[in-house]
């Protein structure tokens, strides 16, 4: 569980750390917390999976990777848990989950997220992917993303959670 | 605030060789110690100075989004994948209410006919319910939830083959 330090810790970090000679030192003080104590807590919930990482987050578009899309499979249950982290390992996927299907409406159970620079390259991407699915995949598309509307850091309410969801997602 | 992508993007950013450095080695892990930005500096062969500047050059250019924290989904509260199909004519006022709530964290626009996405991220399962339903009750649009299941590959960033 995180404890109510812990919240505030994320919730001061995720914007970003300062660009100065001590920036830990500089989010303590602001927290009122001693660098060692913080620099502790932020191991700790590394360790433990909260914190996913911390580190140099590059806004991809600006670096010309303009054709970013969602691929998303129907891949047999019984396979898509061998599949999955072969996807998941191909270096152009930057994120890969399986969630749930939605008949009729969406028969998709596995997403991965994948970066080109033009569309003819994320395709050859999408491709790629199909070919290692194989016959284990029903159905497939893709969907380019035309706009981003919002995108902030993750705003974590303050208040503790009331239930154990925590660990409901934390395969 | 709006960007527009891809077609009217700018010019993609050309970095030098220490940022290059910078965004292919460190958006995985920074050094958690007292000084990181002298641990990558030393990491990297350069001033600890030098790191700093070319952080903030990169961070004014908008090719660095921060330097910072990702927490994962569902470990400190729960979060879902959202997705609707918009009629075209509704599409601008229907993505404006679902950004105006504070719990959506990214929305997408993509093409398809489930055209609009979003994260809805709270503290506990409830509150994302909640805005799931308060958005179908206000658009009289279904809204598809489709919470993580598993992660195969959380988001560690990925080469960016430079040319």
């Amino acid at each position: 569980m995180l404890d109510p330090v812990d919240r505030r810790i994320l919730v001061a970090s995720q914007d970003g750390l300062p660009l100065c000679v001590e920036p830990f030192a500089e989010l303590a003080r602001a927290l009122g917390l001693p660098q060692t104590e913080l620099l502790d807590r932020l191991r700790r919930l590394r360790e433990r999976g909260v914190i996913r990482r911390i580190a140099a987050v590059p806004n991809h578009y600006r670096l010309g990777f303009l054709a970013n899309a969602m691929t998303v499979w129907d891949v047999d249950d019984r396979e898509v848990s061998r599949l999955g982290p072969e996807v998941g390992a191909l270096p152009f996927v930057s994120h890969c989950y399986r969630r749930p299907r939605r008949p009729p409406d969406w028969p998709y159970n596995l997403f991965a997220m994948v970066h080109g620079r033009s569309r003819a390259e994320t395709e050859g991407h999408r491709a790629e992917i199909a070919a290692l699915l194989g016959n284990a995949c029903r159905a497939s598309d893709v969907l380019y993303s035309t706009r981003i509307l919002k995108k902030a850091g993750l705003r974590l309410a303050l208040e503790p959670p009331a239930s154990p969801e925590m660990s409901a997602c934390s395969a | 605030m709006q960007e527009t992508a891809p077609t009217l993007a700018p010019a993609p950013f050309e970095p030098t060789p220490l940022e290059r450095a910078l965004l292919d080695r460190f958006q995985r892990e920074l050094p958690l110690v007292p000084r990181p930005y002298a641990a990558m500096a030393e990491a990297v062969g350069a001033s600890e100075a030098e790191v700093i500047e070319a952080l903030a050059r990169l961070q004014a250019a908008g090719v660095l989004a921060r330097v910072g924290v990702t927490v994962a989904p569902n470990r400190a509260g729960a979060s879902t994948l959202a997705a609707m199909a918009v009629p075209k004519d509704r599409l601008e006022a229907v993505a404006g209410l679902v950004s105006s709530f504070a719990e959506v964290n990214h929305n997408y626009e993509r093409e398809h006919r489930f055209n609009l996405w979003f994260v809805v991220t709270a503290a506990n399962r409830g509150p994302v319910e909640q805005v799931l339903a308060s958005i179908e009750a206000r658009t009289g649009l279904a809204v598809l939830d489709l919470p993580l299941e598993r992660p195969f590959k959380l988001d560690l960033g990925f080469p960016l083959r430079w040319r």
